[in-house]
């Protein structure tokens, strides 16, 4: 038996139950049952460029867009126009950073704002440090591009004083050190 | 042990999640539940460079490395691997299609009954996955709570008072927690209640995706149904709401078998006895129409109208005829063609009497 819309064998039989005449009888190759039964399933980007085009709806002048799209966060260098094209946050602090413009896409996707799960037992003795440690490791690596080794040197010894302070406890991984370098 | 020989030891066995046990076994594979977790001192994965990616793949390999009961853990760093390898790890559901094809530093920690898995720089610094065989909600739960909690005493995560473990992606902050479980749904497929189905899901914050999940075609009437939030709502509840939600899909999807058994059981033993055949005789067969036929004799199986094949061996054969899988049990590099050779002669050698075949009926 051929597909009802083409040429090639039917191998799906598909009874339809909904509709108004009663129980109709389909027969489609693969592709047209594919095309006949898929659904738009949301993917988390797909989630993210839907609250943002909400977001977007809700009153905000091209002037407004284009200079929050130029807003970039201190710590990562990632800007607002990057994180809407890509969907993806750049480092932590950006929470921090794009707060006011992160909560009503927040609210858009999740219909919450506040945390009501786990904690983690172990919590950072200071997040300013681990800002500064990513903010680090991103001079670091502009020093290295313009072949700066000197500072590069001096901002690796920075990082890993930070790393001792992040990691008292329990205790600094030097084996890890030696294998980063 | 080489990175080979850990995957080749894996190729031979079958994972904890296809052993086609378990609570609803008949219409559930397996329930499992992921968390998103980030280092607190690190970029996000988009943002970092090599050596960033490089230091988090050396810090938490060391940290992990000293946690109890660590020891029978595999360490697979994905990188080293061939895409041969990377896919069959991607059709075993250890690690995703992103991680698999993404470049630098970056790993997997599998545990030797393959329950759970550790992914390492994936979109997240670190990925925790724990996966059971039929409806098993509760126990997924507490095993990945168990081993988060191991983990985050070796290690800092990224954290926020108000909204939780920060992740990259803002639908995933809060808990970073998502409960998937794969159900097989083709009674729903064949009478085309699946479209009205989802529809209704849809208003209640869960999603459905294919067998492989995100982007990814869905194939052999498989589905996964996973929570959409992840912020606002504890992990019992988010697990609550899935778990409230597929034994309704399990009554729909009896109903539906039940239908097409009462319309004809005739025509439908009809159809699922041909598959059987289809699959026993084929000489050359494609991953996609095997994934078809299998599914009808999978149903077959489970209604009673074949008492040939185990649903284990059912549910292995979905995996071993995976193009990875095969070139793996096979030994050698297989073209397309020459797969869907090979993946005939292994379904009628697993099908139809050698290798043990119709004798499994546990």
């Amino acid at each position: 038996m051929k597909c009802q819309h083409c040429e090639k064998p039917a191998t799906f039989h598909i009874t339809e139950l909904t509709g108004a005449d009663g129980p109709k009888v389909l027969h489609l190759c693969e592709e047209h049952a594919r095309g006949f039964l898929s659904q738009d399933s949301p993917t988390p980007m797909a989630s993210v460029a839907s609250a943002l085009a909400k977001q977007l709806k809700l009153g905000q002048t091209k002037e407004e867009l284009a200079e929050l799209d130029r807003k970039a966060c201190p710590v990562c260098g990632i800007t607002f126009y990057e994180f809407r094209n890509a969907g993806r946050l750049g480092c932590p602090y950006d929470y921090t950073h794009f707060q006011k413009d992160l909560e009503p896409l927040l609210s858009n996707i999740h219909d919450s704002l506040e945390h009501h799960g786990k904690r983690p037992k172990r919590m950072a003795p200071n997040a300013d440090l681990q800002a500064q440690a990513i903010q680090l490791r991103r001079e670091m690596d502009e020093a290295v591009e313009r072949e700066d080794y000197e500072r590069a040197s001096e901002i690796r010894d920075q990082l890993r004083g930070l790393e001792a302070n992040e990691n008292q406890d329990p205790p600094a991984d030097s084996s890890s050190e030696s294998k980063e370098s | 042990m080489q990175q080979n020989e850990k995957l080749d030891e894996l190729a031979g066995r079958c994972g904890e999640w296809l052993r086609g046990t378990g609570p609803e076994s008949d219409i559930v594979i397996s329930s499992r539940i992921r968390l998103a977790r980030n280092l607190g001192d690190f970029p996000f994965i988009r943002r970092c460079t090599n050596e960033d990616r490089l230091a988090i793949e050396r810090t938490v390999a060391a940290r992990m490395n000293k946690l109890e009961d660590w020891n029978d853990v595999r360490y697979i760093n994905v990188d080293e691997l061939s895409e041969v390898d990377r896919q069959f790890l991607v059709e075993r559901q250890l690690i995703s299609r992103e991680l698999s094809e993404s470049e630098g530093a970056r790993a997997v920690a599998v545990d030797p009954e393959e329950q759970f898995s550790v992914m390492i720089n994936e979109e997240d610094h670190l990925r925790l996955q724990v996966m059971h065989s039929g409806l098993d909600l509760t126990k997924a739960w507490q095993q990945i709570n168990h081993l988060d909690d191991l983990i985050e005493g070796a290690i800092t995560y990224a954290f926020h008072p108000k909204y939780g473990y920060l992740t990259a992606c803002p639908t995933n902050v809060g808990t970073g927690l998502r409960v998937s479980v794969m159900m097989h749904l083709p009674a729903l497929v064949i009478t085309r209640q699946i479209d009205k189905v989802f529809r209704s899901l849809q208003k209640i914050s869960v999603t459905v995706r294919g067998l492989y999940g995100e982007g990814s075609q869905f194939t052999g009437d498989f589905y996964q149904v996973s929570n959409q939030i992840t912020l606002g709502k504890s992990e019992s509840e988010l697990v609550e709401q899935v778990g409230e939600v597929v034994p309704v899909l399990i009554d729909y999807e009896r109903r539906a078998r039940q239908f097409l058994v009462d319309q004809n059981e005739q025509d439908l033993h009809d159809d699922v006895s041909r598959a059987l055949g289809i699959l026993c005789t084929a000489k050359k067969i494609s991953s996609e129409e095997t994934m078809h036929y299998l599914s009808k004799v999978r149903m077959g199986v489970n209604l009673g109208l074949i008492e040939s094949v185990a649903v284990k061996k059912i549910n292995e054969l979905f995996i071993h005829t995976q193009p990875a899988h095969l070139q793996k049990l096979h030994g050698r590099l297989l073209g397309s063609s020459d797969r869907n050779v090979q993946r005939a002669s292994y379904l009628q050698r697993h099908l139809s009497g050698e290798d043990g075949g119709p004798a499994e009926l546990n």
